[in-house]
């Protein structure tokens, strides 16, 4: 099986069973607003994925003269294009390429080995779920229990250093803080990796299966490869984690402090019910809801956030991907990447909002 | 008779410190509540019936605070306790009941969770069988099926929700129950029902009862005893008939006229003159005698205090004082 197959079941198996209890669980309603998301989804992506394809084609540069430089004479510049079906009516290409979307095949790369993209996103996808993943766990974290924590010590000394500290997380370039990261802990410290994924020595020992490479390690048993893997990806993941941390301290915190006006609070604090539990249990529990929200929002910006850490960390992921053949002017490349982050996204806010309606029990579509 | 006495509250001032200025909207009322009585405590709307109810289990935060007095219950000064130890008695020894039951449950929170949490939070041997068996026993004896229990608080009706709120302030057999508007938001048949079980529960627990209104009618319903207050003050204080029958204080001499009352045959209703006064810039002396048909020089110049007029009903107004006391304030 090719490890997007895999990656496809890891992602493809929980989404379908989140779907499958909605609609034997879930009200007509919810079932209802289900299938109109969807429908309204893909329109927005066609829209996208056509700007995308024109975009390109405006730029100046085009794949084959940035691949052959000054050396290419235009006979065979002219070639290649014909060959690549470059020379082809914009609307055949247009139509080319509206086809391999639908089929989700992608086709060939413009660039290099002109392989399938299907095969080089196989690489790169794993790579960059294995950074987002821990990024987003690491930005709930420390933004659910830090804005909680600012709540509980309203006005103290915590408090305003926890609200900096969104704020100005927040507000870093993510080039910048990276790079403070890696002459850090990388190069003045030198305690971990500042780029790649493994170590090159040890990579070669590691057996790929779905190319998340934690996983394959752990799979495989093999356990250096596993802590070289862990090695590389601290730094990436504190800088993309940390940076998205920012806004969810803020929403979290503004959120549990308005909940605790809330009469049910009053209540709860009348039949005995300690401050502690009425900020950790009731107000973080009610005043998660909102933030719950605010994750499905955040998706496209994690993912942004992903392309520039992947650049600074040189982490051979989507992001990576992207920026190379952006440069190198791979329509193909560049179109099907963006149509797969946006897919992503819309994927992603969909499966945020039906675990809202099953958190919050109100919530009736 | 003293022995009788749940909660004794003595000079009790609460303040609450605005950006205008700081507002006692609790002005050194004293009030005894006896065991297993339902007290009736009504006046107009801000006069600090609730502020009152609510620094009986020291429960304010924000900009209220507890400036003077002392709270006796049941042997106890709460005042002396520390901010550890209030929680053991909110809940267990005094229940609350709010005036909104939309509001005052956790909307995520099943109502079986709301009572189990209560009871081991103050019994925390307690099993979770055992506390959910008396969950189930509880809200059957308050008129809720116990299938009930798991549902969330949008899934009922606002008399079934009252019902809840009552069950939690009863989940510790608490010895007082604070009800603040407990009827305000239910409807008049629901609000009946309501009432009826109050009554059952005074008498079938021994259940002692403060119970916030506006509504005079509500009071004269159901309470044994009625305090009536006006801008932060206790004004009288009495048996439920004494006080309906021969209200002593101008002001519960106008509330009562300005009640609708069935058998009044298409007269007029009585309209009080003039408004309440601000709570930051009382008026002198006695604080009714702005709108008093009564007023005398004294009344705008010393405070009465609150004192027995008759047996057992106490009222402060210089009308029930002589004038040896009259003349004694205005020297001394
Ligand atoms: N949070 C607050 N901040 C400042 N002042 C307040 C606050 N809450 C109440 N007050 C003041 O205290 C006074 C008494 O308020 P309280 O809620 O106790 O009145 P109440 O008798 O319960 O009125 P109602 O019948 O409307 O419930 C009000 O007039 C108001 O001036
Ligand atoms: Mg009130």
């Amino acid at each position: 099986m090719s490890p997007i197959a895999i990656i496809a079941l890891i992602i493809g198996i929980p989404s379908l069973l989140l779907l499958a209890y909605v609609f034997v669980r879930g009200s007509t309603g919810l079932r209802r607003y289900i299938l109109t998301r969807i429908v309204l989804t893909l329109p927005m992506i066609f829209i996208l994925a056509t700007m995308v394809f024109f975009i390109l084609r405006i730029l100046p540069g085009d794949p084959v003269s940035s691949a052959l430089g000054p050396k290419g004479t235009p006979e065979m510049i002219q070639s290649i294009r014909t060959q690549l079906g470059l020379n082809d009516p914009l609307i055949v290409q247009y139509g080319r390429f509206l086809w391999s979307m639908v089929t989700l095949r992608f086709g060939n790369s413009l660039v290099g080995g002109h392989r399938p993209i299907v095969d080089e996103m196989s690489e790169r996808f794993p790579a960059t779920l294995e950074l987002i993943v821990p990024a987003s766990i690491l930005a709930l974290l420390v933004g659910v229990y830090g804005g909680a924590l600012a709540a509980a010590k309203r006005k103290r000394a915590l408090d305003f250093s926890l609200r900096i500290y969104s704020v100005v997380i927040y507000s870093l370039p993510i080039f910048w803080f990276g790079l403070v990261l890696q002459l850090f802990f990388g190069v003045r410290l030198r305690w971990l990796p500042i780029s790649g994924r493994i170590d090159a020595v040890i990579g070669t020992s590691l057996k790929t299966i779905t190319n998340i490479y934690s996983l394959d390690a752990l799979l495989t048993g093999n356990w250096p490869a596993f802590f070289s893997v862990l090695q590389h990806l601290i730094l990436p993941t504190l800088t993309l984690g940390l940076i998205l941390s920012g806004v969810f301290v803020r929403m979290t915190r503004i959120n549990v402090i308005e909940t605790m006006q809330a009469d049910y609070i009053a209540a709860a604090r009348a039949r005995g019910i300690r401050e502690r539990v009425l900020i950790y249990g009731h107000a973080l529990k009610n005043a998660m809801i909102p933030v719950i929200t605010l994750i499905g929002l955040q998706v496209a910006i994690l993912l942004a956030g992903a392309v520039l850490t992947e650049t600074v960390f040189s982490w051979p992921g989507m992001g990576s991907y992207l920026v190379e053949r952006i440069s190198a002017r791979d329509y193909t490349a560049v179109q099907s990447v963006i149509t797969v982050f946006a897919m992503l996204v819309a994927l992603i806010s969909l499966a945020v909002d039906v675990i809202y309606s099953l958190v919050d029990p109100r919530v009736r579509y | 008779m003293t022995e009788d006495i749940l909660y004794s509250i003595r000079n009790l001032t609460v303040e609450y410190r605005t950006r205008a200025g700081s507002v006692q909207a609790v002005d050194n009322v004293s009030l005894d509540i006896r065991r297993g009585e339902i007290l009736g405590l009504v006046g107009e709307s801000g006069c600090g019936k609730s502020t009152l109810g609510k620094a009986l289990m020291r429960l304010h935060t924000g900009p209220a605070r507890i400036t003077n007095g002392e709270l006796w219950f049941d042997g106890r000064d709460l005042m002396t306790l520390s901010d550890r130890e209030m929680p053991d008695v909110r809940g267990a020894e005094i229940g609350m009941v709010f005036q909104d039951p939309m509001t005052s449950l956790n909307p995520v929170q099943k109502i079986l969770d709301h009572l189990t949490e209560t009871i081991h939070t103050h019994e925390p041997e307690t099993s979770a069988a055992a506390a959910r068996t008396r969950a189930e026993e509880l809200v059957e004896r308050l008129g809720i099926r116990r299938e009930r229990l798991n549902e969330y608080p949008h899934q009922m009706s606002g008399g079934m929700r009252q019902r809840v709120m009552i069950s939690l302030a009863l989940a510790l057999r608490a010895k007082l129950v604070i009800a603040d508007e407990p009827t305000t938001s239910l409807d008049v048949i629901v609000e009946a029902k309501f009432l009826d079980l109050l009554r059952e529960l005074q008498k079938e627990f021994g259940l002692t009862i403060l119970l916030i209104t506006h509504n005079i009618g509500v009071v004269a319903e159901v309470a044994d005893r009625v305090a009536v207050m006006y801008a932060a003050r206790m004004v009288e204080v009495g048996d439920v008939r004494d006080v309906f029958a021969d209200p002593k204080h101008p002001y519960t001499q106008g509330l009562l006229r300005s009640v609708p009352n069935i058998k009044l045959d298409g007269g007029e209703l009585y309209k009080m003159d003039g408004a309440p006064p601000s709570l930051l810039h009382p008026p002198k002396g006695c604080r009714f005698h702005p709108r008093c048909p009564f007023a005398m020089g004294i009344c705008s110049v010393e405070e009465p205090s609150l004192d027995a007029v008759e047996n057992d009903h106490l009222a402060s107004c210089w009308l029930y004082r002589d004038v040896a006391v009259k003349q004694e304030a205005r020297n001394g």
